[in-house]
């Protein structure tokens, strides 16, 4: 009930305006007509002269079928500047397109919207050619003004797009300027190494729909959930068709994609894309055992082998992908905390400043029980930032020092530390206590900790876990500092090192060991900082991996997040789904939503049309 | 004549069970926290009288568990080598009410091999021992919140019962309060104003404080209906005649009546109050890993696959129901000693 009526009193505060400026009876047939012109139009157009299409080198598939899958949470908008949240923007990446794309199969970036683009010989100036004939999912055309106008949001200050940081290179905004219809030149401040890849998920906007909000200064409260779905239009595969609070947010083909397969049918193949907002990993599992979802993602390992036992049964296939991007690590707090009152913690710091105690502890962790025992087995220990996963950027050099209780002895020995019986006592005689924090809702995480737990106990170390909802433990570790230390996990995004900028270096806002550096705090801080703007700067891959590594080996030697393991990427699929092509990138599933397709005469899923070919 | 017997027979239970759980130390063949990072989730080992080559053997004996190589968290016996239970080995170290060292442990096997009667953890940690030691902080938590209820309710339910008036009214109309409290949600409602990092000797504390203090209506109520009823006696109004005070006359006519009471609801209260341990626990309200307790041994059933793949893990949910069935016995057994009058 509560849901009911909030949600049409927000509908018709959106359209009350209009209804005001219409004979009532005018309006309900153009609702009639508009409906009837949906539904004609969601069949795939034919594809038109002169209309520059992207023909995919995959296998030519048929029409039809709904492809349903599973979300955690409802999404919060559909509003590509102001989505932070994963399924926002899980849901909003197929409503719209990108102009430069990452390949999440191949890691290489690909043609999106841009059909080509070339980049200056100092590196600043990057002009990107459109392809021509575009349309939007509501049938107007595609061209310059909307790339500009999409640019402008993003740039603009006040509405703190997440994006934003992305654009603005060399401490200056990037400079967007329409050439001609169907040209646009983007100038950068300083060159930037795989600038291409900025362009990927930044979803164009049509200026048509938007313009006129975003004038008006209201352009965070458009393009809700409860926004009618004919005033959304992307450049997506699919467009809005209906949205049930609480329920499902169902997704329709865009005829006029600009994507198409070798005999010229316009992708995509599925009639519809359904998203369930089922809750969590184990109801996802449940649904999808039961057949209600199509395509699972995120799987944990245990559930992985869960299901793994009947999957042929059933009719579903598992994949499991290899390490993710994901880094999984321990962070004890170094933030100054002159100016707060934590005089305890401050105790505890002068052992988590001595690089000696985190070696040790670092030393001490049994990664190996940790991917066996937290990801059973499907899973990679880390001794540094990047995960194996990560095939272009791993510093394969990098040391693995074994896990050695000797060995951590004699480094906890040599600062100082000694032992009163069983428990570890630093030079000042205060035995060795602290707690780790961690998220009640990551239930690897909380494993993690125990294990740490147990193995710092052979140490001496006394370690409590403290397991807090998920805000609480942002709130202590970005605002109050309130925390000794923590299990989080970082990374995940990108293969590539420049969204890792904000984590490495000194003044980043996710250097978490220590948050708000006006000046890199130790010497092998300030040679990262170095080491991570020339890497930025440098556009030749080999010198960048060559800085990149130094950085990683930095890391590893100066233990400022004892890493731990990252899980591996593990997915599963209905058997019929064909072309069905899973990846390590975000989001690993849906990428290629475009060319799935359901091999002929089984559609698992209710409301599956016949294949019609156009 | 039966009745009596039933109670022994209840009383009998209840009290081997509490002494198991109360020497968990000795009877547990490992330390609850101890991990075997070679052996998450292994099934409860299987008790042999038979041998591999079809001998009888009168020693009962084990074969160790070895992983599987080919799958995921599957076991089977290394029948190479036969492990002998023996009583009374000695083993890991443990301390006996806090204070005594001691090392022998009531049964064993000789190492490497292992013996899980309850099967393992995610951490490899035995079951079994998990429980016994779980039981001593659930057992624990409901007889002192138990304690603390009764002695309130008494408190309350004698003053109010005895003085009557508006102390009666006021008291009584606070007691159906409590008593109308969904308790689950005031549990975790009071539990969320406690701040989250404590210790936990705290976190214990406070549970049972919790706990015992929401519980004090219903004895009260029961104990003010008996009061009421004992002093209007005769040889109430005699005594009180004969000059003697309040207190005497509480504690030698009145406070007796309500004994018979009091341990029914003690028997009643007790696997309640080790309930509503359970529950916190089971929400992740009470006490932190390592520390078993029935409550967070169960709370892994809240995984999925573990609670389709491994049954070994509602073992502590199999005790928990052997301890409200014991208790329930003796209040069942003293409620028919109270109606027949011979308590």
């Amino acid at each position: 009930m509560l849901f009911t009526s909030s949600y049409n009193l927000a509908q018709s505060d959106i359209q009350a305006p209009r209804i005001a400026n219409m004979p009532r009876l005018g309006y309900v047939a153009l609702l009639l007509l508009a409906s009837v012109v949906c539904c004609a139009a969601s069949e795939p157009q034919p594809v038109q002269h002169g209309e520059e299409v992207q023909i995919t080198d995959n296998a030519v598939g048929h029409y039809g079928g709904v492809l349903t899958v599973g979300q955690r949470s409802e999404p919060k908008t559909l509003n590509p500047a102001t989505a932070g949240d994963a399924p926002s923007r899980e849901v909003i990446g197929r409503l719209t397109a990108d102009l430069i794309h990452i390949n999440r199969g191949s890691q290489q970036t690909e043609p999106g919207l841009a059909k080509s683009w070339t980049l200056s010989k100092d590196g600043r100036v990057f002009t990107v050619n459109l392809r021509h004939g575009l349309r939007f999912s509501d049938g107007q055309p595609f061209d310059a003004d909307d790339v500009v106008f999409s640019f402008k949001v993003y740039l603009d200050e006040n509405l703190h797009s997440p994006q934003r940081d992305l654009l603005v290179v060399g401490g200056k905004p990037i400079m967007v300027q329409k050439i001609n219809p169907y040209t646009v030149r983007f100038t950068l401040a300083a060159p930037y190494a795989a600038a291409e890849r900025i362009f990927d998920s930044l979803a164009m906007m049509p200026r048509h729909l938007l313009e006129k909000s975003y004038q008006e200064g209201k352009f965070a409260q458009t393009w809700t959930l409860n926004t009618p779905p004919a005033e959304i239009a992307g450049m997506g595969p699919f467009r809005l068709k209906e949205y049930v609070p609480g329920q499902k947010i169902a997704l329709e083909r865009n005829p006029y994609f600009w994507k198409a397969d070798r005999n010229q049918n316009r992708l995509p193949y599925l009639d519809e894309l359904v998203f369930l907002f089922v809750g969590n990993e184990d109801a996802q599992v449940l649904r999808f055992q039961a057949g209600d979802t199509d395509i699972i993602s995120r799987l944990g390992a245990e559930n992985y082998a869960l299901l793994s036992k009947d999957a042929s049964n059933r009719g579903i296939e598992l994949f499991d992908l290899g390490p993710s991007l994901e880094y999984n690590f321990l962070v004890f707090n170094l933030n100054d905390l002159t100016s707060k009152h934590l005089g305890e913690i401050s105790v505890k710091q002068a052992w988590f400043r001595d690089l000696k105690f985190r070696q040790a502890v670092s030393s001490a962790i049994d990664r190996k029980g940790i991917v066996k025992l937290v990801y059973a087995g499907r899973g990679a220990a880390l001794w540094g930032n990047v995960s194996p996963g990560n095939k272009f950027w791993v510093d394969q050099a990098l040391p693995h020092p074994p896990r050695s209780i000797d060995h951590t002895r004699d480094l906890l020995r040599s600062a100082g530390f000694s032992w009163k019986g069983d428990q570890l006592v630093d030079p000042q005689g205060h035995s060795v206590e602290f707690s780790i924090i961690t998220s009640t809702s990551n239930a690897q995480r909380l494993k993690m900790a125990t294990i740490i737990q147990d193995d710092l106990s052979k140490l001496g170390m006394n370690v409590h876990i403290v397991p807090l909802e998920f805000r609480a433990v942002i709130d202590r570790v970005f605002q109050t500092y309130d925390y000794e230390a923590s299990i989080m996990a970082l990374g995940g995004g990108d293969a590539d090192p420049n969204p890792e900028m904000n984590v490495w270096l000194s003044s980043g806002g996710t250097h978490l060991w220590q948050l708000g550096e006006t000046k890199p705090a130790t010497d092998w801080e300030a040679r990262i900082d170095d080491l991570m703007q020339k890497q930025m700067v440098q556009l030749n891959y080999k010198e960048r991996k060559h800085l990149y590594d130094q950085v990683q080996e930095i890391i590893a030697a100066n233990v400022p997040y004892v890493f731990l393991a990252t899980p591996n990427i593990l997915v599963g699929a209905k058997k019929n789904l064909a072309s069905f092509k899973p990846a390590i990138l975000e989001p690993t599933t849906l990428w290629n939503v475009d060319e799935l397709y359901y091999l002929s005469g089984n559609h698992s899923s209710s409301g599956a049309s016949p294949g019609a070919k156009p | 004549m039966i009745g009596k017997r039933k109670v022994a027979a209840a009383v009998v239970f209840l009290v081997a069970l509490h002494l198991t759980i109360f020497l968990a130390g000795f009877v547990a063949p490992y330390q609850p926290a101890s991990q075997n990072r070679d052996f998450p989730y292994v099934p409860p080992t299987h008790l042999h009288l038979m041998d591999a080559q079809r001998h009888f053997h009168l020693h009962p004996f084990i074969y160790q568990t070895v992983a599987r190589p080919d799958a995921l968290y599957e076991y089977m016996e290394d029948r190479e080598r036969e492990y002998p239970i023996h009583l009374f080995v000695p083993g890991v170290e443990y301390k006996m009410a806090g204070r005594w060292r001691l090392h022998t442990h009531l049964f064993g096997v000789d190492a490497p091999g292992q013996i899980f009667l309850a099967g393992t953890d995610n951490y490899g940690r035995d079951q079994f021992s998990r429980i016994l030691y779980g039981g001593q902080i659930s057992l624990a938590a409901g007889l002192v919140a138990a304690a603390i209820s009764l002695f309130l309710g008494l408190c309350v339910g004698c003053i109010s019962g005895f003085y009557a008036g508006w102390i009666d009214e006021s008291a009584m109309r606070l007691a159906e309060l409590f008593l109308v409290l969904p308790w689950l949600y005031v549990l975790l409602g009071v539990r969320a104003f406690l701040p989250l990092h404590l210790s936990p000797a705290q976190t214990f504390l406070v549970l049972v404080a919790v706990i015992g203090t929401i519980g004090w209506a219903r004895p009260a109520r029961l104990v003010r209906g008996i009061v009421l009823s004992a002093k209007s006696r005769k040889y109430v109004t005699a005594s009180r005649g004969f000059g003697a005070s309040d207190a005497y006359i509480l504690r030698r006519h009145v406070l007796p009546h309500t004994y018979g009471t009091l341990l029914t609801q003690a028997a009643v209260l007790v696997p309640q109050y080790v309930i509503a341990e359970v529950t916190l626990s089971f929400f992740g309200l009470g006490l932190s890993e390592p520390m078993p307790s029935w409550g967070n041994l169960l709370a892994n059933l809240q995984q999925y696959n573990v609670l389709v793949s491994y049954w070994w893990m509602f073992a502590p949910a199999f005790a928990l129901v052997l301890v409200s069935l014991g208790y329930l016995a003796v209040a069942n057994a003293f409620h028919q000693q109270l109606q027949s009058g011979s308590i």
